[in-house]
């Protein structure tokens, strides 16, 4: 969501989608809560604090979204693609955990009324543990749910002052520990290769991490995305370069320390019990996002909401708050199926190698060189080495 | 002041005491477009609507860069003391790579306007031209053009000219190109001193080419100066060099635009047009006549034009080979100093050995092929012809680095030229620490006027192709200027310094250099290689050589990580267009055994630039 949106074709008018692809999938909710109390120095997400805000306020905000998940559902019917329950709903921002337990229980229910949620499916929110309390998050559980995904960042306070980020570590480690007394699946997101950040800190990082005991960890390399304050700060010499060399350090021994105590990689940046949400992004399957700058995919349609959350509202007021959107051709979803695919775990068929006509040369290079490995069902995947380059191994599959 | 002719005289029927031929000389930027163009207005053949600055040059890269390549010739009706003049101006190009047609054009008049910059003076290309003037016996009237630039100082440069050519610095005349002051005066001056073409009008018909310029839809358009006798049209032309007979299918004048003409006579200068494609079967110099009658003697001055810099030019996309192939082989047929020859490079692939005249030369050629022809291609740093000798007595004529032969090497011969530099005094010293560190050796040292100096040098034509001219232009803030002449070869101490990629050779990057700046050479472009080569997925040892001894060393280290972690809120498409981005970039990235070199590497390793002015490694 960083940075200018694609330009694409718009939204049609008479709002069907054309399916572009037979193949069944599963069906998924991303929910996008665009308030934080302070924008952080590394963040281009697309958040806002109450003051850059004029016109959409963050206790009604609910309704503009209740409004796009009554949409969807009108866009879905018409263009007669079947009615699914939602295998997964992910609650993400900003800092979603500013809304009231009331607000996400009324996004809940309308999700329900108009898809349905399956049983079990897997319901995460992404939390600030500066605005927690017991309370709330009991909140939360009593409402449906059931997985909980808290920033940590970092355990080094020195790191957490220079990614602008205000908790307290201890807060999560208590929160971490409430979440799962209540019930809650839990998960923590690190971010290494913050200027300045040592191995020793990053190993600290770790070891207080992975003391947590949550079920998923992500771990994120930071990256300096331009027009941020950290990359002003970068340019101005003020802060020091992100060293590439060292982040491959850096996540040599995050999975090293994962795996020491049981969690495995599922994805490049994720270790432990596989995400259904996080999945479905990486195996093309169908979400949409409701919300500002929200991304959504249904069969072979990418399209995208409008940025501010004025405009989103305003937009929805009137139909749909799609800013734009493209149909992806067969070569380009082939495309895309290897770029994700290619980062989880177990890999990509040889017969969508095939199909995209990748040399066997270059394959069997890549496994001579130990960045790929053969997997079970004929299929490629990376190896630990090769998941750090992982962005050329698929440049270089898709050039000549 | 004169006014306007009221009628034109004809052509093939002018008198050749009616007739002035003359040229325009200046150095570079001087002016001398910009003083045509009031020509063409104030002689009124070009109306003030259909201006536009530069008229004559029609080349867009000309019009662009505010150079002529190619010289044109336009005849202008003028009157004077009631009498009408048919003015043939010729306008010659201005610069050191093209001093053979501008002697071309000289011989073709009578006269020469010596253009100066009344705020600069003269530089040596001025003076290099205006010697071949003298050469050329023309009668010689000096002017001062941009009078009206605040910084003009007419009184100083009148008296330097007139120290120069003799005569009274009154004479001077003083013009602005821009305004158009004086412009009129000078036309009347030209009619009064530059005397008229003498020729036998009986003898069999001598005309001497001075330009041939390619044209898409007329096929070679030949410009010559009539010396004896006469042309016409459906006549059966042979040029003397090759006695090649063409049909004769139009001739005539411009005046600015080709006009037709029954013919042209003694004295006069038109253009011929035959219905060849290729400019070579009219090669500037040679001297036209008649099947029927011909002539047996031909006019003195030919020369083929002799290519003095070298560069491999190859695709970066092997497939437009044979793209480039026809580009080149259509080039020819309007720059008979292009020469070419098809090349293989093991680090390239196949691609031509390209000659030019000199560095300008070059780079005009591949912006045109880039730009007419719609190729991305890589020129290998320029270099300069060698004659070596082995051992065993086998000579070698090297034009490629990569040709230098292996074995025990007894000589190694290399061109040498002979450079004038003027300057003002006080960039003396500069000057000659830099014509010393390129090996140069002072043969004089001269003073013209008050102020400026002219230095004489010989130097290896390799070093003045190289940075030579940049150099001295930064080390003197502009001020001094340069021409060169051919001095024959000479033998020097040089070796041959190779790079490699991973242990392998890359013949692109090959260099024969002096023995004493191998070292640095080496070193310099081995740590430039390391800062444009980007890192790839292993590690790359880039090494220099002479022979079997490596003299430098640097590594690029394998990359480890490039993998983006985030994909924030399922904006994949924006993962795709980074995507396609990156598949842009390695689009232009040259495969060099397993190495991804990118196209700058092959330029910028072997420019003098400084690396920290290099494009930094992402």
């Amino acid at each position: 969501m960083a940075g200018p949106l694609p330009l694409g074709i718009p939204w049609p008018q008479d709002s069907i989608l054309v399916p572009q692809s037979e193949e069944s999938s599963s069906f998924h909710a991303y929910v996008h809560i665009p308030f934080c109390e302070v924008r952080c120095g590394y963040c281009d997400f697309n958040t806002y604090t109450a003051s850059e805000l004029p016109g959409a306020t963050r206790e009604s905000f609910h309704e503009s979204l209740i409004r796009e998940i009554e949409f969807s559902s009108k866009v879905l019917a018409q263009s007669a693609i079947p009615k699914r329950p939602f295998s997964s709903l992910f609650f993400g921002g900003g800092t979603p955990s500013l809304f009231e337990v009331d607000q996400i229980q009324a996004i809940l229910v309308a999700l329900e009324r108009e898809h349905g949620i399956e049983r079990g499916a897997e319901v995460t929110l992404e939390a600030n543990p500066e605005t927690l309390s017991r309370e709330y998050l009991q909140g939360l559980f009593d409402a449906g749910v059931n997985r909980l995904s808290m920033g940590a960042q970092s355990f080094d306070p020195v790191v957490l002052s220079t990614l602008e980020r205000k908790h307290d570590p201890a807060k999560v480690m208590e929160f971490v520990a409430v979440a799962k007394e209540i019930g809650f699946r839990t998960s923590i997101d690190l971010i290494f290769g913050a200027p300045g950040e040592s191995m020793e800190s990053w190993a600290n990082t770790l070891l207080v991490a992975t003391s947590l005991q949550t079920e998923h960890i992500s771990c994120y390399s930071l990256i300096v995305e331009d027009g941020t304050k950290l990359a002003k700060q970068i340019s101005r010499g003020e802060l020091a370069e992100v060293d590439e060399d060292l982040n491959a350090e850096k996540y040599e021994m995050a999975t090293k320390v994962f795996s020491d105590v049981g969690l495995d990689w599922y994805e490049v940046s994720n270790w432990g019990v596989p995400s259904t949400h996080n999945l479905a992004y990486w195996r093309s399957q169908d979400w949409w996002g409701f919300g500002p700058g929200a991304h959504s995919h249904i069969s072979g349609n990418r399209f995208w909401n409008r940025k501010h959350p004025s405009a989103y509202a305003t937009a929805l007021e009137a139909g749909s708050p799609a800013q734009g959107m493209e149909v992806l051709d067969n070569r380009t979803r082939l495309e895309e199926r290897l770029l994700l695919e290619m980062r989880i775990k177990g890999g990509v068929p040889r017969s969508l190698l095939n199909e995209l006509l990748v040399s066997p040369k270059k394959i069997s290079e890549r496994i001579g060189s130990g960045d790929l490995v053969l997997l079970p069902g004929d299929r490629v995947g990376l190896s630990e080495k090769g998941r750090l380059v992982a962005d050329g191994i698929v440049l270089e599959f898709l050039t000549d | 002041m004169s006014p306007r002719a009221q009628t034109a005289l004809v052509p093939s029927m002018t008198d050749p005491a009616q007739i002035r031929n003359f040229c325009i000389i200046a150095h570079i930027d001087h002016g001398k477009s910009t003083l045509a163009d009031r020509m063409l207005q104030l002689t009124g053949i070009v109306d003030d609507r259909s201006m536009r600055a530069q008229y004559l040059d029609r080349m867009d890269i000309e019009r662009e860069r505010g150079i002529t390549i190619k010289s044109q010739a336009v005849r202008l009706p003028w009157e004077y003391d009631k009498q009408t003049f048919a003015m043939n101006m010729i306008d010659t190009p201005g610069h050191v790579d093209f001093t053979y047609e501008v002697s071309r054009s000289l011989a073709a008049c009578e006269g020469a306007v010596l253009l100066v910059d009344a705020a600069q003076g003269i530089e040596a290309q001025t003076l290099a031209n205006l010697y071949l003037a003298m050469e050329n016996d023309l009668e010689i009237i000096p002017v001062l053009n941009k009078i009206d630039l605040p910084a003009a100082q007419p009184e100083k440069y009148a008296e330097e000219l007139a120290s120069l050519i003799g005569g009274d610095p009154a004479d001077c005349l003083r013009v602005s190109g821009k305004t158009g002051a004086g412009v009129a005066e000078l036309l009347d001056r030209i009619v009064q001193r530059v005397p008229a073409p003498v020729g036998d009008k009986d003898a069999p018909p001598r005309a001497m080419i001075f330009d041939s310029v390619y044209d898409s839809y007329r096929g070679v358009v030949t410009y010559v100066r009539m010396i004896d006798g006469s042309l016409h049209p459906r006549e059966q032309i042979q040029m003397m060099s090759t006695r090649a007979v063409h049909e004769l299918l139009e001739i005539g004048v411009i005046s600015p635009e080709p006009e037709v003409t029954k013919g042209l006579s003694v004295g006069e200068v038109g253009y011929l047009i035959t219905g060849v494609k290729d400019v070579r079967q009219s090669k500037v110099g040679d001297t036209v006549t008649t099947k029927l009658r011909p002539a047996t003697q031909a006019l003195k001055g030919y020369a083929e034009p002799k290519p003095m810099v070298f560069s491999g030019i190859y695709p970066i996309d092997g497939s437009d080979y044979p793209n480039l192939r026809e580009a080149l082989d259509k080039l020819r047929l309007s720059d008979a100093s292009l020469v070419y020859e098809p090349e293989t490079s093991a680090a390239l692939g196949f691609g031509f050995r390209c000659g030019f005249l000199g560095l300008l030369h070059l780079e005009i050629i591949t912006e045109r092929l880039e730009r007419e022809f719609n190729l991305s291609l890589i020129a290998t740093a320029p270099s300069v012809v060698y004659h070596v000798k082995r051992e065993d007595g086998t000579d070698f004529v090297v034009t490629n680095p990569s040709e230098y032969p292996d074995g025990k090497i007894r000589e190694v011969q290399e061109p040498m030229v002979k450079a004038t530099i003027l300057s003002p005094k006080d960039y003396v010293g500069v000057i000659m620490e830099l014509c010393q560190g390129k090996r140069g050796t002072m043969i004089d040292m001269q003073y013209l006027g008050e102020d400026r100096v002219q230095l004489r040098y010989k130097l290896p034509l390799a070093e003045i192709v190289f940075d030579f001219f940049d150099q001295l232009k930064s080390k003197t803030q502009g001020y001094a200027s340069l021409d060169y002449e051919d001095d024959g070869f000479a033998p020097g101490d040089l070796v041959k310094v190779d790079l490699l990629l991973q242990g392998e050779k890359v013949d692109a990057f090959s260099s024969i250099v002096h023995k004493d700046k191998a070292y640095a050479h080496g070193n310099k472009i081995a740590q430039k290689l390391r800062e444009l080569i980007p890192r790839q997925q292993f590690e790359v040892p880039i090494q220099a050589a002479v022979g079997s001894r490596i003299i430098a060393r640097e590594s690029i280290r394998a990359i480890r990580k490039d993998v983006l972690a985030k994909c924030y809120g399922g904006d994949i498409s924006r993962k795709r267009k980074l995507l396609e981005k990156q598949k842009e970039g390695k689009k232009r990235m040259k495969m060099v055994g397993r190495v991804e070199v990118p196209q700058e590497a092959f330029i910028a390793a072997l420019s003098s630039e400084d690396t920290s002015k290099a494009e930094k490694k992402k």
